[in-house]
């Protein structure tokens, strides 16, 4: 079993999501997490996908989403060198003697208080899920009242993935494809 | 031009070369319906249920090799689709089924006869439409066709909404589809090709196995040069079957759960599987781990998803298979592989199909072989699912291309009468034959009553032996004769044929076969016999569930060595 992290360019429409959840659901993929938004392309979103699983069975999982006619593209970019981010806004009990403690620790993880309360602050982080679970290892001891996090988006790094529209277009313009 | 939605899915239609429909209308469908006089060049057919609609568009789709329609309205009209459409989805048949819906203020409100028809074919449509909008029609109709004969062919739904079929819009129609999403690819690529032919041409004791992607893809000849020109065996999957004639010197019949022995044991035995257009079905490879132990296998298909996804292969080529066979037939070096082929000769010899029992009691077999011998192997036989339908692949004999009609993947019993209508609608000039039996034909009987309204001249076997014999073979070798639920009470299948309008005849006797059907190739319109078959006949060879392919038992004298009760049957997809 290995954490796959896959990243589609799916048509903007009602019922993709559904599709896409549904190939995985059917062959007993509990989904980690799933991210979708806008991506750079007019009317076409980019969904990060994180599951738990064997290869084999990721790989046949990709290459049902890739038949799906309103999915563009799928890569798994598991192996690939990538940035990874999740965001988390985490609300923890703080007091006047605690709340000196926790800004300390938020300044070292480079993370943001974005809004305190008389009993309670909440901190806004980015990062991978190791940074963001150190961060809640040592808010713990403080009392954490509520956590919502994002699921992982992601992208390779350097210029190795383009999607295929990107490429139709540098192609239209004569250029090389990578 | 402003039209409505309803003659702008009618346009659509005649201006993809649609000449037929099944269906049945309602409610939510009636503006559609009401448009069809408008358009005299769509021959609508009424059926009695829908799921014989989209079976009858099945069966039509596969004999003709266009798109087959069928109509159903909301609700309950299009969930009677669902095992038809299932059906087209598991054995790839270009399928468009258009569903009525209720009006859009109403959707989501669990109107009367409102059901999530998009939401629920999902899974098992290549691709399906809800249209919100009737200026979408032109562009969702053209889509949708090509989808679903394009690629790898599959079933595609578009639900339309009472209010929409009535609301005009200005009608374009596209002149070609744009789905920059969509690109199946054709043309393997050359290098695989090349390795391939490196393999074959190494190859001393290589096989073919040919399935439907070879009838999709029309490439007969194709299979036919590359089996020529290196003298390869060729076997086919169920849904193979036909696209390599079967009296020719190099084929070897069918593999899987009840294919011949010596085509089991040669695709056991070789040192390279050519598997085209199939997918390595459990039904066709048996305990996968044991299949083809000694072979490299190329695996040509057009759907990437299927390779890799059941067996290791060695050489993956993704393609249409003509066109890919057209690039490797040039590559491939004549070849004799003499000891090979008289290996699988032997084999053949020693462990024959081809003959019968010598009795007089009524054999399933001589049926099948003298509807084999009366339409001097020329008919198109469609079959329901079950012993008969393991006795028609068996025991007629397919030359000529695309003439064997069969439910493969889903094994839908009921499937055969109506997809025997789409057959003969297809093809009005051809001879059709329905082989059923008689707990598959009950599953789809009502369509009798369609095939004497629209006079298709469809012929009947019922191969009757009260039984759900399929089942009950399994209870008489693996759960201890215990033939649960598997006795039937069938009708007297003439009275049925006689009160629906149409002549039918019984047969209790060996020697009333050949009347019988002479009597019925005679008849200018539909006929139906009623063959009173020996009850308990089993089908062989089979290969016991979870065994492997050369682990065949070829009749019951060795049937002492399956295994004894289900308990001890290994995991496997019974």
């Amino acid at each position: 079993m290995t954490k796959h992290t896959i990243v589609a360019l799916v048509a903007d429409k009602p019922g993709v999501l559904n599709h896409m959840a549904s190939l995985f659901r059917r062959r007993g993929f509990n989904i980690e997490s799933i991210a979708v938004g806008h991506s750079e392309v007019p009317h076409r979103s980019r969904m990060t996908i994180v599951v738990d699983g064997a290869n084999t069975m990721v790989e046949q999982v990709r290459k049902q989403l890739d038949k799906v006619v309103d999915v563009v593209k799928v890569f798994d970019i598991t192996g690939d060198a990538m940035i990874a981010r999740e965001l988390a806004l985490i609300k923890v009990t703080a007091t006047s003697t605690t709340r000196s403690e926790i800004i300390e620790i938020v300044d070292i993880f480079r993370a943001n208080i974005v809004d305190v309360a008389s009993d309670s602050v909440t901190i806004e982080v980015t990062g991978d899920e190791n940074k963001i679970n150190s961060l809640l290892k040592l808010l713990r001891g403080f009392g954490i009242k509520e956590i919502a996090k994002t699921g992982r988006i992601a992208m390779a790094r350097g210029a190795a993935r383009a999607s295929p529209v990107e490429k139709k277009a540098t192609k239209a313009k004569g250029k090389k494809t990578s | 031009m402003k039209l409505t939605g309803a003659q702008m899915v009618c346009e659509g239609l005649v201006k993809e070369g649609v000449g037929v429909i099944f269906g049945i209308l309602g409610g939510a469908l009636l503006p559609l319906y009401d448009t069809l006089p408008q358009y005299p060049q769509l021959r609508h057919i009424l059926v009695r249920h829908e799921q014989g609609a989209a079976h009858a568009a099945d069966g039509y789709a596969r004999a003709t090799g266009k798109v087959g329609v069928c109509f159903a309205t909301s609700g309950p009209g299009a969930t009677n689709l669902v095992t038809g459409i299932a059906n087209a989805h598991l054995d790839s048949v270009p399928v468009l089924a258009i569903t009525g819906q209720v009006a859009r203020p109403f959707i989501g409100k669990d109107a009367f006869q409102e059901v999530d028809i998009t939401g629920i074919t999902l899974p098992i449509t290549k691709h399906n439409y809800l249209v919100m909008d009737a200026a979408e029609i032109p562009k969702v109709v053209k889509e949708a066709i090509y989808l679903a004969r394009t690629g790898r062919p599959g079933p595609v739904l578009i639900d339309l909404p009472r209010d929409v079929q009535i609301e005009q819009a200005e009608f374009h129609y596209p002149a070609k589809v744009d789905l920059p999403s969509y690109k199946p690819t054709l043309r393997g690529h050359p290098a695989q090709v090349k390795k391939a032919a490196k393999l074959i041409n190494e190859a001393q004791a290589p096989v073919i196995i040919a399935g439907r992607g070879v009838i999709i893809s029309g490439g007969y000849s194709e299979l036919k040069e590359l089996a020529e020109t290196a003298q390869i065996p060729v076997i086919t999957t169920l849904l193979g079957i036909s696209c390599f004639p079967e009296s020719h010197a190099l084929s070897y019949g069918m593999l899987g759960m009840h294919g011949m022995a010596y085509a089991n044991m040669a695709v056991d035995a070789a040192d390279l599987i050519i598997a085209i257009g199939m997918r390595f079905d459990d039904r066709a490879t048996a305990k996968v781990s044991a299949f083809a132990p000694h072979a490299h296998i190329i695996h040509i298909d057009i759907d990437p998803a299927e390779i890799g996804k059941n067996v290791r292969v060695d050489v993956p080529i993704v393609g249409d298979a003509a066109a890919v066979l057209k690039e490797l037939n040039k590559l491939v070096n004549p070849a004799k592989h003499i000891d090979w082929v008289r290996q699988l000769d032997d084999w053949r010899k020693e462990h024959p199909l081809t003959i019968i029992r010598d009795t007089e009691q009524l054999l399933p077999q001589y049926v099948v072989r003298q509807i084999y011998e009366a339409t001097k192997g020329e008919a198109i036989i469609v079959t329901g699912v079950g012993q008969h339908q393991m006795w028609a692949a068996q025991h007629y004999w397919y030359d000529r291309p695309n003439t064997f009609i069969s439910s493969g993947g889903l094994g839908t019993m009921g499937f055969g009468l109506p997809a025997s209508i789409g057959a003969k609608v297809g093809c009005p000039d051809e001879t059709v034959w329905c082989i059923d039996g008689d707990g598959s034909f009950q599953m789809t009987i009502q369509e009798l009553a369609t095939i004497v309204q629209e006079k298709v001249a469809v012929k009947i076997a019922v191969l009757h032996n009260n039984y759900l014999g399929m089942v009950r073979q399994w209870q008489e070798m693996f759960y201890g004769k215990r033939y649960v639920a598997t006795p039937l009470s069938s009708p007297d299948f003439v009275k049925i044929a006689q009160a629906y309008g149409f002549p039918a005849l019984r047969v209790e006797h060996k020697k009333e076969v050949i009347p019988a059907i002479q009597k019925a190739m005679e008849e200018p319109g539909p006929f139906l016999i009623d063959f009173n078959i020996e009850p308990e006949e089993n089908v062989y060879p089979m290969v016991p569930p979870g065994a492997a392919l050369s682990e065949v038992l070829e009749g019951p004298k060795k049937q002492a060595k399956a295994a004894k009760d289900s308990a001890k049957l290994p995991v496997s997809n019974l």
